[in-house]
């Protein structure tokens, strides 16, 4: 039996989920938002910042895309506002936020 | 053709490793079983298997060495007894619930403490609940002829659970006696080749193996786990099936000794078969309608299976070799009551715990079983339910 994990959702009866949830395919991290576990949110000044990229390899969640050689805003789905960014960021291009409730 | 040789338990269930030559052995030492990596060390030195032999610094090592080799399409193999099944207790049920068709050789010592090295059932009954298959041999036969079976049994597709074959330590892990040992190509063919449908190498689409399982889909892994358990029944009896017909031993769930017109009879698990069979057959020669039932697979539980065959005697005893500390009975006897619920006419039950770390049980002491459950078929009085046998004690004791 092989199911694609966006086939998977929380409707899906346990008859359809794979043998001891295992994923059969790889970057399925990306379809499981996890952002909403954020206390703490990172905003990018976009003025400040020299892109010189340091903060990229620094996050552990891969949440500052990076095309061209140059980092956009924060992927905001998977951030977990660990703040690590923000500390090693030479140029205070990042400050912390508190998270906002809806 | 059979080749006749005499071997201890822990001999015949390396032997049995050896003709299958599995891709992983993770190896770690513990009395009673330490013979068997020791044996399969020396086939390994000696060029005879192609087995990855790993070395590891526990037993918790050797059962995430299993469950890592076992993710990567390995056939994966360990043997372990006692504290050394009790400190892999965290990766047994990573093994199930990832489910992972390990297998296990549990030479059965009773799990520490006090420490003690000699033989009951407490070590695999506290895994119970494991999410393991687990089969019972009476003697090295047995032994070797579960371990052939084992893989099969696992490895099938709509099972995929990780087993255990357990022996009595000592008793008959070190005793030598004659067995019958199948030839390496009929075992070959009869266990096959492992190519499960996923796996983290060599295949060239992904995996990921034991994710994080989040509220909304960790209670449907875990019955899809119970759902396995349930399928192990099928596939038990399958290659059990397949077995006699290769090499012409029966097997099933339980072993019926002159049951069928039993009044009085025993439910045990293990090598005090041996010994409860000879007085089963003394009495019967004294016109006592006594009869044995020997359990050789505990998980899956053969409940309907084990009722019926208990339907027609009058009174049992259920003969746990390990403690439940439920202040009523042993894990034996809590499966076999719940087992007999159900029947319209149900036995009397008595739970006997015995054996303990390695106590004395010979047929003078069965007999007297068989006699107190003589009295209850006749008197229709239970009496207590939960005893223990073989203790010195300063008043009398129910048994
Ligand atoms: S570390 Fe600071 S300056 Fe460098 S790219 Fe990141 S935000 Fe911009
Ligand atoms: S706060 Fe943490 S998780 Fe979020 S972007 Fe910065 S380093 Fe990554």
């Amino acid at each position: 039996m092989s199911v694609s994990a966006k086939d998977i959702n929380e409707q899906t009866p346990w008859q359809l989920l794979t043998p001891g949830g295992e994923i059969y395919e790889g970057g399925t991290a990306r379809l499981t938002l996890t952002g909403q576990w954020r206390s703490d949110r990172p905003v990018w000044d976009p003025a400040a910042c020299k892109q010189c990229l340091l903060c990229v390899p620094f996050c552990p969640d891969s949440s500052i895309p990076v095309t061209d050689k140059r980092r956009a805003d924060f992927d905001y789905d998977h951030c977990k506002g660990c703040g690590i960014c923000w500390k090693v960021c030479p140029f205070q291009a990042i400050r912390m936020e508190k998270e906002g409730r809806p | 053709m059979s080749i006749r040789e005499r071997l201890s338990g822990n001999e015949a269930v390396a032997t049995a490793m050896r003709q299958i030559d599995p891709d992983v052995f993770a190896a770690f030492p513990i009395t009673p079983s330490t013979e068997i990596p020791q044996y399969f060390a020396q086939y390994v030195a000696d060029g005879r298997v192609g087995t990855e032999y790993v070395t590891v610094e526990s037993e918790h090592s050797s059962m995430s060495t299993c469950v890592g080799a076992a993710a990567a399409g390995a056939r994966a193999v360990t043997a372990t007894s006692s504290c050394g099944l009790a400190l892999m207790y965290e990766m047994l049920y990573v093994a199930a619930s990832a489910r992972l068709p390990i297998t296990l050789a549990c030479v059965n010592r009773t799990l520490t403490g006090p420490i003690n090295i000699n033989n009951d059932h407490s070590d695999s009954m506290g895994a119970r609940d494991a999410g393991w298959i687990q089969l019972y041999a009476e003697n090295n036969q047995e032994a070797y002829d579960n371990f052939l079976q084992a893989m099969r049994i696992a490895e099938t597709p709509d099972v995929r659970l990780p087993i255990m074959i357990c022996q009595d330590g000592f008793i008959t892990s070190h005793a030598v006696e004659n067995i019958l040992l199948e030839s390496d190509e009929d075992v070959k063919r009869f266990v096959g080749e492992y190519r499960p449908e996923h796996a983290l190498i060599g295949r060239d689409t992904p995996l990921a193996v034991g994710p994080y399982d989040t509220c909304p889909f960790c209670m449907e892994h875990k019955v899809m786990l119970a759902e396995a358990m349930k399928n192990a029944k099928r596939a038990v009896l399958d290659v059990a099936a397949d077995f006699e017909r290769s090499f012409g031993r029966k097997y099933g769930f339980f072993e019926e000794y002159r049951l069928s017109d039993a009044e009085v009879a025993l439910v045990l698990i293990g090598s005090t078969a041996g010994t409860a069979k000879a007085c089963v057959d003394a009495l019967r020669a004294q016109g006592v309608r006594a009869g044995l039932l020997k359990l050789r697979v505990f998980r899956p539980f053969p409940a309907e299976e084990l009722a019926a065959a208990l339907s027609g005697v009058k009174a049992v005893a259920v003969m746990d070799k390990s403690e439940g500390n439920s202040a009523c009975g042993g894990p034996l006897f809590a499966e076999v009551s719940a087992a007999c619920y159900e029947l319209e006419r149900r036995p009397k039950l008595i739970d006997v715990v015995y054996g303990l770390a390695g106590r004395d049980c010979t047929t003078a002491d069965i007999e007297r079983v068989f006699r107190r459950l003589l009295r209850i078929a006749e008197t229709g009085e239970t009496g207590a339910r939960y005893v223990h046998m073989g203790q010195r004690s300063n008043r009398e004791e129910a048994l």
